[in-house]
């Protein structure tokens, strides 16, 4: 028989949940063991086989300097590099500090500041080592975790849609709350993947799997301030796991700008 | 004795009778209910399933479920959902493949599922359907199979919406083929009651199982004034007759631009359109890569995928996406199919959650032309 494929899952700044993932696939999980071999997966075990590894997933953003370094390594040893989770495609919520002074964050959490090291900024895998897959969300789905798994081990592109998440809502058949209850909902201009689980429950898409292929933030914006939604409260929710994502930091940014412009005009 | 072509009386309190002679011939009833604040289609079986008592408003980009202040059971119009789903489903397995040896297998994975009835057509939705079968009953198995055994149950509209723009579009409001029965309810102080127009004879088989009387010359009238309220209060319209030639001669208008700055490229218009026929394929394998299924799934002109053809996207801007959209449905669909891919439901002006309104992007680029000619 041929050699299993070396599996490894790698951790930067993340909360684990997206490896854990993976720890959830119950049914596939012994199925998956016997197709791969678990090289480095220190959430199952301390064993660690040595690279080079055929699969690396990498969880969490790079947010110290060590990190920064530790990732060309892990890259050097991977021939294929998937990153999944917002924390690793996207920065996370980690990524809230890209918008404020960190120093002064530290200085004021730590007793003793200069024990600390850390970047000025959260961000993703792909700013720093080119990566074969993102595999977007907050955390990822688990299905779609086994399909790029499977994509990759029978060398076929993984069927992952990059559209919005109101597509997962009329597959479903779910009523779009947007419009039938003004529910403000990040579904339109969001990545699906999730299945459209917060509209189901009447709760408007949180934007946990970041922006979609052609996110239209500023269209999107504009219903919900309509709607009366305040910018702050566009800004808040622009603002979460996927922060630092282009498309919804610029509209983030655009809304704060209209901010400023309509508090002068009120002034 | 009812023959197709003839009308009869059906009371209200005698509306259950005919649901129940639609189950007693083995249908899977589907029809509007109530659910998470809106009218959409389900499983019914009882007379208390269908919306009474409910209505709704619409407007671009706006729903509303309100009640009503009286017992009516058809008074409201379209709802989220339309018979679409249940005959060209979102998702549906076309074949499984399995690994035999050195060669493999094919596994038929169409199933024999009950005939669909489907309880409260408007005549928008028949000639949605109408156009749905020209494209699918040539060449799909799945849907022709659906289609062929499915009962109709029209009802005649006695309103219309905000939305609703049928009447430019020739197709309504009042069903003039294409259904096995057609209702229409004529809910009066003293008595209330349904015009029942016999289509087909297996609508008449079903109404020899139901109470019926004969309808008087007076009740037809009724029924014609119900039309005509409808058509009175038809909320949009659209100039149809030379929209293809419309838009043919403004591919390059700037309106695409306007339009393009407000859509979402979300794809909810062409997935509530009763019309819209794209799909998706893809085959998926599973682990050991001894088993591989092929599924589709809807898909739609507003993703990046559909117009992706080998080495490029030919419509990666949001404008050519919705000028797809809309000169599809308008115009190009008529050189396709010979019909409007549009039947004025009003569907996608409710549904698109920024409001965008297919008859206003019509009217813009019309009076563009009036006003600076066309050239
Ligand atoms: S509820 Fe949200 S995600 Fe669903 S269709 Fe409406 S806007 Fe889109
Ligand atoms: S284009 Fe809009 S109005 Fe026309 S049939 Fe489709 S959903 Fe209805
Ligand atoms: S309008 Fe778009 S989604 Fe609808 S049938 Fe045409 S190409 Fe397909
Ligand atoms: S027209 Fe409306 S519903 Fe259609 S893709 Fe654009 S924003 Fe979405």
């Amino acid at each position: 028989m041929a050699r299993k494929p070396k599996l490894a899952v790698w951790k930067f700044a993340s909360c684990d949940g997206c490896q854990l993932s993976l720890l959830d696939c119950e049914d596939e999980l012994l199925a998956i063991g016997e197709a791969v071999e678990i090289a480095n997966f220190a959430e199952v075990s301390r064993a660690v086989v040595r690279g080079p590894y055929d699969i690396s997933l990498v969880e969490g953003s790079i947010t110290t300097p060590h990190d920064a370094e530790r990732i060309h390594g892990v890259r050097r040893a991977s021939k294929v590099l998937i990153t999944i989770g917002a924390c690793a495609t996207a920065g996370g919520i980690q990524a809230l500090r890209n918008f404020q002074d960190v120093k002064e964050f530290i200085s004021i959490v730590y007793a003793r500041p200069e024990y600390i090291r850390t970047l000025a900024t959260s961000t993703a895998i792909a700013d720093h080592v080119p990566v074969d897959f993102e595999l977007r969300g907050c955390p990822i789905n688990k299905r779609q975790l086994l399909e790029v798994l499977l994509a990759y081990l029978h060398g076929r592109r993984p069927l992952i849609h990059r559209h919005s998440v109101c597509m997962e809502c009329k597959l479903r058949g779910t009523v779009c709350i947007m419009v039938s209850r003004r529910v403000p909902c990040l579904g339109p201009i969001t990545h699906a993947g999730c299945g459209a689980i917060c509209p189901l429950y009447q709760r408007g898409c949180y934007g946990c799997f970041g922006p979609n292929e052609s996110p239209n933030v500023s269209s999107l914006s504009d219903a919900w301030l309509s709607a009366g939604a305040a910018p702050a409260e566009v800004v808040r929710v622009l603002q979460t796991f996927n922060a630092a994502a282009h498309p919804f930091a610029d509209g983030a940014a655009a809304l704060a700008t209209r901010r400023v412009n309509a508090t002068e005009q009120g002034a | 004795m009812v023959s197709p072509n003839s009308k009869v009386i059906l009371e209200r309190d005698r509306l259950q009778t005919i649901l129940d002679a639609i189950r007693a011939q083995g249908f899977r009833i589907l029809g509007p209910t109530v659910r998470d604040e809106a009218i959409i289609y389900d499983d019914i079986s009882r007379v208390e399933d269908l919306p009474i008592g409910w209505t709704d408003e619409q407007g671009a980009g706006r729903y509303r479920l309100c009640k009503r202040s009286d017992q009516a059971v058809f008074g409201f119009i379209g709802g989220a959902h339309s018979s679409k789903q249940f005959l060209f489903l979102p998702r549906e397995m076309i074949w499984k493949v399995v690994r035999e040896g050195k060669g493999f297998r094919f596994v038929d994975t169409q199933r024999d599922s009950a005939p669909l009835a489907f309880f409260g057509v408007r005549s928008c939705d028949l000639h949605a359907i109408s156009i749905q079968d020209k494209v699918f009953m040539p060449v799909d198995p799945g849907y022709r199979a659906r289609r062929e055994k499915a009962l109709i149950v029209a009802v005649q509209c006695g309103l219309a919406g905000k939305t609703c723009f049928c009447a430019s579009m020739g197709t309504g409001p009042r069903a003039t083929g294409d259904f096995d029965l057609a209702l229409t309810e004529i809910l009066e102080k003293q008595r209330h009651y349904f015009v029942v127009e016999i289509g087909t004879q297996r609508g008449a088989e079903i109404m020899e199982h139901v109470s019926h009387q004969a309808a008087a010359a007076s009740d037809l009238e009724k029924a014609e004034a119900a039309t005509r309220r409808a058509l009175s209060q038809m909320g949009r319209t659209m100039e149809a007759s030379d929209v293809k030639d419309l838009l043919y001669r403004n591919y390059e208008h700037p309106q695409w631009d306007d339009v393009a700055r407000r859509c979402l490229t979300c794809a909810n218009c062409t997935l509530v359109c009763p019309t819209c026929f794209c799909s998706s394929l893809e085959d998926a394998t599973d682990l050991s890569g001894d088993q591989s299924e092929r599924r589709r799934q809807w898909d739609s002109c507003f993703n990046l995928e559909h117009s992706y053809l080998h080495g490029g996207n030919i419509r990666s801007s949001p404008k050519a996406r919705y000028r797809q959209w809309m000169t599809h449905k308008l115009a190009t669909w008529q050189d396709q199919f010979g019909t409007s891919g549009c039947v004025g439901c009003g569907r996608c002006i409710t549904w698109c959650p920024v409001g965008i309104d297919i008859t206003a992007e019509v009217r813009a680029i019309r009076e563009s032309e009036k006003r600076h000619g066309n050239d």
